[in-house]
């Protein structure tokens, strides 16, 4: 059954789907009016960068430049603190000191089951199920630079509102499209990942483990889709859900 | 006063620190030092510093950088005071790394340099060691670098912030095997921790629990499976850790399950 996180009454609980398409708590209560969505993973929330290949191509020359002279060979991994996290329907803040922002529309792929050294044919059983992250960020100058002050803004990580079990799920076939209000401004296909889902949780849990609860963001393409105040932008991946959230200066949030 | 977190039986408990290092737990249970199941003592988003003495700058033929060179750790990488760190079959070189420790105590958003210290609750020690193999270049500390599995030890407490009159005067040490090998101190950081509490407050929100790392001076030098390893900050801990093999330590991992 899908499930997600809410806050109602200044308390976490926990969102079932129902068969019919409805939610309801998970003492079969309905929600209360003030319920707001969390994001629905609990744990640590790794991105992935370089994972695209339309990313890959537009830079193949670059990494021939000095000082690297090569592609990077493992996954290049960064993470998003809790801060960035917020639900469906929260605000993004548009920071005072950026001059742009954009979005990164991509698949959240959630661990349901400890992951250490695990090999890609057997990562898919380490999920628990998918859900749909928007993967903000100031637009990046430099993919060698550590990018804490790009990505690790409040509110940077919407994700939700649902993450729906894994099974019968082929990753590889899903594909995020982001739109700004209701204008379609990309595509990310799974398809077009470097490494796929399985093969990124065996590579990552080669040296790191994954725990229940962390999340993968499975890549997001060259940055093409910028945010500004007023908008309202939203990720649909079919099957998986539509993340939605207005964008709103910084100093007008309280 | 120090404040640990320990793991007893099966559950991860909040303990305070007496005299010889043994510690008491909630229900009043005292476990010496070697008794102790230490855990990281603090939870929450850990920041590291590249770069941050300009003696390891220029020891890695660098330039000091002229903005905090930022990068990230998650829980998976933390481990306590008496554990153990895998060194990787194959690899050349994995140095130590010893580092102070900030704790935050009180949500930080846009605060000013003379406010930051208001923030801190106080200090613990880490060694931060990275396996140089890995590291596909210097200024992207990837977390293959500086984020696997057991390879950030941190404790073995925190120590109030009261208990540190001067954290920008504190001696730093690591010994290996008993032979002290990097010496350095916090009064030569390029960015001193008021400096840094502002710089990551500018541009998002800390947390109570949130730990910056804040860089390590020079002398840094190869571990070996079997090695002891003591990082030490003056006035904050002593931290004890031992380096492992890959199959040793695969062994072990197998035999706990």
């Amino acid at each position: 059954m899908a499930r997600g996180r809410i806050i109602q009454h200044q308390q976490v609980r926990t969102v079932l789907r129902q068969a019919d398409g409805t939610l309801r708590l998970d003492d079969d209560a309905p929600l209360a009016d003030d319920a707001r969505w969390l994001p629905p993973q609990t744990g640590t929330v790794y991105g992935v960068a370089l994972n695209h290949r339309s990313l890959l191509d537009a830079m193949a020359a670059a990494f021939e430049d000095a000082p690297y002279k090569a592609p990077p060979q493992a996954p290049v991994l960064f993470i998003k603190t809790s801060n960035t996290g917020i639900g469906h329907l929260e605000p993004i803040p548009f920071p005072a000191d950026a001059e742009r922002i954009q979005a990164g529309g991509a698949l959240g792929v959630v661990i349901g089951k400890r992951a250490r050294k695990v090999l890609a044919e057997n990562a898919l059983a380490h999920v628990a199920g998918y859900t749909v992250v928007n993967e903000v960020s100031l637009p990046e100058t430099s993919f060698y630079r550590p990018a804490v002050k790009a990505k690790c803004r409040d509110g940077f990580c919407p994700a939700g509102p649902l993450i729906v079990p894994a099974d019968g799920i082929d990753p590889q076939t899903l594909e995020a499209r982001t739109y700004v209000n209701g204008q379609l401004k990309e595509t990310n296909r799974c398809a077009d990942l470097a490494r796929g889902v399985a093969q990124l949780i065996a590579d990552v849990s080669e040296f790191m483990t994954l725990e229940a609860g962390d999340m993968l963001i499975a890549g997001t393409p060259l940055r093409t889709v910028d945010l500004t105040p007023g908008d309202v932008v939203s990720v649909v991946i079919d099957g998986v859900g539509r993340l939605e959230n207005p964008v709103i200066a910084e100093g007008s949030l309280q | 006063m120090k404040h640990a977190r320990i793991l007893y039986q099966g559950q991860a408990v909040e303990a305070q620190v007496l005299e010889n290092n043994a510690v008491r737990l909630p229900d009043g249970v005292t476990l010496s030092e070697q008794q102790a199941v230490w855990l990281p003592p603090a939870q929450g988003t850990v920041f590291a510093l590249g770069l941050n003495y300009a003696d390891h700058a220029a020891e890695l033929a660098f330039k000091a950088p002229t903005e905090p060179l930022v990068f990230l750790k998650s829980p998976s990488t933390l481990t306590g005071h008496h554990q153990v760190s895998v060194r990787p079959a194959n690899v050349a070189y994995m140095h130590y790394e010893c580092e102070l420790v900030v704790i935050i105590g009180k949500t930080a958003r846009k605060v000013s340099r003379e406010q930051a210290m208001d923030h801190v609750a106080g200090y613990s020690v880490c060694n931060d060691y990275a396996v140089r193999d890995y590291l596909e270049n210097y200024y992207r500390p990837n977390l293959r670098v500086k984020n696997r599995d057991t390879l950030t030890p941190i404790g073995p407490w925190w120590v109030d912030k009261a208990d540190v009159p001067d954290p920008s005067r504190l001696a730093l040490r690591t010994w290996v095997n008993g032979e002290l090998k990097q010496e350095g101190n916090t009064r030569d950081m390029v960015f001193d921790i008021p400096f840094l509490i502002e710089y990551l407050s500018s541009f998002m929100t800390l947390s109570p629990g949130d730990m910056i790392a804040t860089g390590t001076p020079e002398g840094l030098a190869d571990v070996v499976p079997g090695d002891e390893v003591v990082v030490e900050v003056e006035g904050v801990g002593r931290l004890v850790n031992h380096i492992v093999s890959e199959a040793d330590y695969e062994a072990r991992c197998a035999h706990r399950n």
